[in-house]
């Protein structure tokens, strides 16, 4: 028989865990499915688990590492009595309640634990250039992963795709390792905020390649050179380099929950401002996946307590509670 | 770590690797990976439930980054599995634990 639970999160990152944080403390006993590891930005902890220097997220005046604040904040979960499980959701019913979420074979017959209210903060996933070469070629010099990675291009020319604060963030990271790192931007200015902009301006080992698009990654064994075309003038080019990182930009982990609840036409999913209310009674999201505005640690962890408040009321206004 | 787990540098890798019986997965990790960090105790799982058919081993790129750069390790966690120590098959990545049992072939 599966287990029911009052309360079940799908996701691990600042929005999962601060809805796990609060509605243990509500008594509510919450199970989190954490996801399972991966070298991208899809994993256990979210996205700050491969990022270093986190500088803005309030109460550390002195910054703090990405993994060090996720792992305080699972503590402090579990501290309360969140139980965490490392896994990931293959497969949801919302069709009727109890929800049903199953874990592994998504073709089971029996779900593996059944929710009496769920909590969604799957996050947003680090989207990839989708060219022929680029499968092929992570771990021989396409990277997923900056932090990871970085120590292996020291003294070499690399390459960073992409223009928002990520991108910026990781080009800054690399320079720390690589002799040059180029930013390669479709566009001729930058979405990042402004002291990340400056920041990467200022620093001699960046340079930019403006409205340019990566049409291949070339190299057998690794990675040799990249082409790229000028959107403006539509010539090809090729840049010699050993190593080429993607910082493009994200889409939300909703296809859990194709067709079951409501989504924007890019996939985020669809809550009731100010709630974290989704299209499905006892259904609430919080987190990247239902914010493709902010998307920063501190609002999702603000998106996580809403969903957790939510949650916990709406379980006692269904009553038992 | 799991006490079945043999820590490999330098100076021991060619030793151990060429010598084992059964295969032998290398680890590559470091302090400062994360995914590495997550794959630590999933390795530890297989290497007491795996006892005798394969060998879990790990190596420190920073402590050796010759080894690694020897086996064009471009990416961590990356896990090299070694048969008569020939290289059988490579794993770039963090990935869960059914995943990684499906790619070791266990």
């Amino acid at each position: 028989m599966p287990e029911t639970h009052d309360v079940v999160i799908i996701g691990s990152g600042p929005a999962g865990l601060t809805a796990a944080i609060y509605t243990a403390r509500a008594a509510l006993s919450p199970l989190v499915l954490e996801g399972e590891p991966s070298s991208t930005s899809d994993q256990p902890g979210g996205q700050l688990m491969l990022t270093t220097e986190v500088e803005n997220f309030p109460g550390f005046p002195e910054g703090v590492m990405g993994p060090a604040l996720m792992s305080d904040f699972r503590t402090q979960a579990v501290r309360f009595g969140a139980r965490l499980e490392t896994v990931k959701a293959s497969r949801v019913d919302l069709s009727e309640r109890p929800f049903r979420v199953w874990v592994g074979d998504p073709e089971a017959a029996e779900p593996t634990y059944l929710a009496q209210s769920l909590i969604v903060a799957t996050g947003a996933k680090a989207l990839m250039l989708d060219l022929p070469n680029e499968q092929r070629l992570i771990g021989h010099g396409v990277s997923t992963c900056a932090t990871c990675d970085g120590f292996f291009f020291r003294e070499q020319d690399i390459a960073v795709v992409g223009g928002g604060d990520s991108a910026l963030e990781e080009a800054n990271f690399l320079t720390r390792f690589a002799r040059s790192v180029t930013i390669i931007h479709r566009r001729d200015e930058l979405r990042a905020s402004k002291i990340m902009q400056d920041r990467a301006f200022a620093n001699p080992k960046i340079n930019f390649l403006w409205n340019s698009q990566v049409l291949d990654i070339v190299g057998d064994e690794k990675v040799e050179k990249v082409v790229v075309l000028n959107t403006k003038t539509d010539e090809k080019s090729e840049i010699a380099l050993s190593g080429v990182f993607v910082a493009i930009g994200h889409r939300p982990n909703t296809d859990l929950f194709e067709g079951q609840l409501d989504m924007k036409d890019n996939g985020y999913l669809v809550t009731q401002a100010p709630s974290s209310r989704t299209s499905v009674e006892g259904v609430f999201a919080c987190g990247d996946v239902q914010d493709d505005v902010y998307r920063q640690a501190i609002t999702s962890a603000g998106s996580g307590c809403t969903a957790a408040l939510d949650a916990e009321r709406w379980l006692e206004a269904q009553g038992g509670h | 770590m799991s006490e079945k787990i043999t820590n490999l540098t330098e100076a021991t890798f060619d030793e151990v690797v060429n010598s084992s019986a059964e295969p032998v997965i290398v680890d590559f990790w470091a302090e400062w990976c994360g995914p590495c960090k997550m794959v630590a105790p999933i390795l530890n799982e297989i290497a007491e439930e795996q006892e005798g058919k394969i060998k879990v081993t790990k190596l420190n790129v920073d402590e050796s980054p010759a080894v690694a750069q020897r086996f064009g390790v471009m990416s961590i966690p990356t896990m090299i599995v070694f048969r008569d120590g020939e290289i059988d098959r490579r794993i770039v990545g963090a990935k869960g634990k059914a995943q990684l049992m499906a790619e070791l072939g266990l």
